[in-house]
């Protein structure tokens, strides 16, 4: 059967790495409100408290606010080319009260790129989330709701793109299709979408068959409507959390590729303020310092967040 | 079983044949050939030249001949010709090889090794002092990017303390005999394989925790526990191996990401492995040598997978009765 092969040849736990729960398709739960002892219970009250019960959640909230007043402030605040040179350069940080964080090599303020960094951060992680999620959930949904061949050949591509070291073909997508920040997105976007699209397979296997769906069929209702209408808002949970995840590598990821000089040359980003500074870590290892604390700490939140977001997601394992 | 191992890596080879129609596809997609950048570099203008370029490397045929042709000799362990090397693909790669796989398995060692005694100490102290400085600890590396993480430790290793080397993979004129060697090559290797290391050890840590306090759960761990073993023993010899399992499952889904960082830390500390030939290959459009390394990596990522695979089998025998 080809359920049992494509299960196989992979390795058996397909959850994304940073997740620790493991893959067996977990009952859903329903999203529409649940009526409970007659009285309604509003599933998105009932979803905040249960998030806030975990303090690393919310702390992790607070910090991706915080990046996020960043990010909207950062042109208010520092509205001319953070790439700009205004200073002398290799000031360090608390020095210069008009360089709260210093200056680069070329004398470029390191507040401002860090500010504007936060933004393209912010732009990719999430951009590259979103198109890893709609072809994950494209290809997950499909594969298992027509199941035979249609999964197989699916399963195939999805196990390609796992297969392929991530960094070296973005490297290459980029290289190839040229150094600009939709291309990064595009890149980090198809070399992160596997975990989702065998989450979203696992999830829709576990619901194809049940009697909701097949009340559906036998309405007449179409295979996209179904799919989309009545089985997706219920295997959604575990893929949002997914998906959360996914701006973190995205992130990480992105820092790489412009820490390799291969980003964006007209923006302002982390990972190259990295890449620049690197030759002067005998003499000035802030530069480095301080955009490697900036990445560190996005990442660090959003993985809280995704944890927080699993917890109070998946009912299952909630109450450990 | 035979019939099982051999079934397992037959599936390599579509994976190859996919990944090499994706990356052909992928350069057939770019702007500009290697032939305006192999023009330009050599500074040829002649049109005549030029033109006896293109039928002399292939590039006049329909791209599915192209296609084809790529296909059979990769087959064939033809990876074509590195202009810029003046070497065949397979010898250029090659060359690099050896440092690639040195550092990704020390990395994997030392995430191994820190990660499983991390996660295991943290499940046995479990919501103490222990467990949650190694928490804190993985959620830490966890999010660190590698890259910086090695300039770090370069900075304090390096730069401040003077211990270990900056870069590169030998000193010049160290010629003590096999062990002197060794020894240096030791020296060189540790920062980079201790910050590409420590990134997969907090993922460890966290799912050999979780999946140590799953099993303390089961029912035989309280009969282990019952029938008056100590308490190493039942952690060593009931939950351990048990809870070993994701783990594996873990590493097997890593192989290539670990290949993959390889690639930026080497940048770091420039470590002479595929990861600079990668780098400019991609920065000069030497697209023979690209795809080659991609094929090549991928080749190692899937064989290793279904080593990763086989050990799966042995380590559990509900698979193999499946």
């Amino acid at each position: 059967m080809s359920l049992t092969t494509s299960s196989l040849t992979t390795s058996p736990l397909a959850t994304s790495p940073s997740t620790t729960s493991p893959a067996a398709p977990a009952p859903a739960p329903l999203v529409t409100p649940v009526v409970l002892a007659g009285r309604r219970r509003s599933p998105v009250l009932d979803f905040c408290r249960r998030f806030a019960r975990n303090p690393a959640a919310l702390v992790g909230l607070v910090l991706v606010l915080a990046l996020v007043a960043v990010a909207l402030a950062a042109p208010y605040y520092y509205p001319r080319d953070p790439l700009r040179i205004v200073g002398r350069p290799e000031l360090w940080p608390f020095t210069n009260p008009r360089f709260p964080l210093g200056t680069d090599s070329l004398g470029r303020d390191i507040a401002a790129v860090v500010a504007h960094g936060a933004r393209t951060t912010l732009m990719i992680g999430l951009f590259a989330s979103l198109t890893a999620t709609l072809i994950g959930v494209g290809v997950g949904a499909t594969a298992a709701y027509f199941g035979g061949w249609v999964d197989e050949v699916l399963m195939r591509v999805t196990e390609l793109f796992q297969t392929v070291p991530n960094i070296i073909f973005i490297l290459t997508v980029v290289a190839v299709l040229g150094q600009s920040i939709g291309n990064i997105t595009i890149a980090v976007g198809v070399v992160t979408w596997t975990p989702i699209a065998r989450m979203t397979r696992a999830e829709f296997l576990a619901l194809r068959d049940r009697e909701f769906v097949q009340a559906c069929r036998a309405m007449g209702m179409g295979d996209v409507r179904i799919m989309l209408g009545e089985i997706l808002p219920n295997a959604l949970p575990p893929v949002i959390v997914l998906s959360s995840l996914v701006v973190a590598s995205a992130v990480l990821f992105e820092s790489a590729v412009s820490f390799l000089g291969l980003g964006d040359p007209n923006v302002a980003s982390w990972g190259g303020l990295i890449g620049q500074g690197r030759t002067l870590i005998r003499s000035s290892w802030y530069i480095c310092a301080v955009p490697g604390v900036a990445i560190m700490l996005t990442v660090l939140a959003l993985n809280l967040v995704g944890d927080g977001l699993n917890d109070a997601l998946n009912p299952k394992l909630r109450d450990r | 079983m035979r019939r099982i191992l051999l079934r397992r890596f037959a599936q390599i080879i579509p994976l190859i044949l996919g990944v090499i129609v994706l990356n052909f596809a992928l350069i057939q997609m770019s702007p500009g050939s290697f032939l305006d950048v192999m023009t330009a570099e050599q500074q040829v203008s002649d049109p005549a030249m030029i033109e006896r370029m293109r039928v002399l490397y292939g590039m006049d045929k329909p791209v599915i001949i192209q296609l084809l042709k790529y296909i059979w000799s990769v087959l064939t362990l033809d990876f074509g010709y590195s202009y810029r090397q003046n070497e065949t693909v397979l010898a250029v790669i090659m060359q690099a090889l050896p440092a690639t796989v040195i550092l990704m398995l020390a990395s994997i060692a030392i995430a191994l090794l820190v990660g499983v005694l991390a996660g295991v100490v943290a499940a046995v102290k479990v919501n103490t002092l222990w467990d949650n400085l190694i928490s804190v600890g993985a959620v830490f590396f966890f999010a660190a990017p590698t890259f910086w993480l090695g300039i770090m430790l370069m900075i304090v290793f390096s730069v401040r303390l003077g211990w270990l080397p900056v870069g590169g993979m030998r000193d010049i004129g160290v010629d003590h005999g096999v062990i002197g060697i060794a020894l240096d090559v030791m020296r060189h290797l540790a920062l980079p394989a201790l910050s590409l290391g420590l990134f997969y050890a907090a993922m460890y840590t966290r799912v050999m925790r979780a999946s140590m306090l799953e099993v303390f759960r089961h029912d035989f761990v309280r009969t282990a526990r019952a029938k008056g073993l100590s308490g190493a023993q039942v952690v060593v010899r009931h939950v351990f191996r048990n809870a070993l399992l994701p783990v594996v499952t873990l590493l097997g889904l890593q192989l290539g990401t670990v290949l993959g960082g390889s690639v930026v830390i080497e940048t770091v500390f420039s470590w002479p492995d595929i990861g600079s030939l990668m780098l400019d290959s991609v920065m000069s459009r030497n697209y023979p040598v690209v795809l080659g390394v991609l094929v090549l990596s991928s080749l190692i990522v899937a064989v290793a997978n279904a080593l990763v695979d086989i050990a799966y089998f042995r380590l559990d025998p509900r698979i193999r009765a499946r």
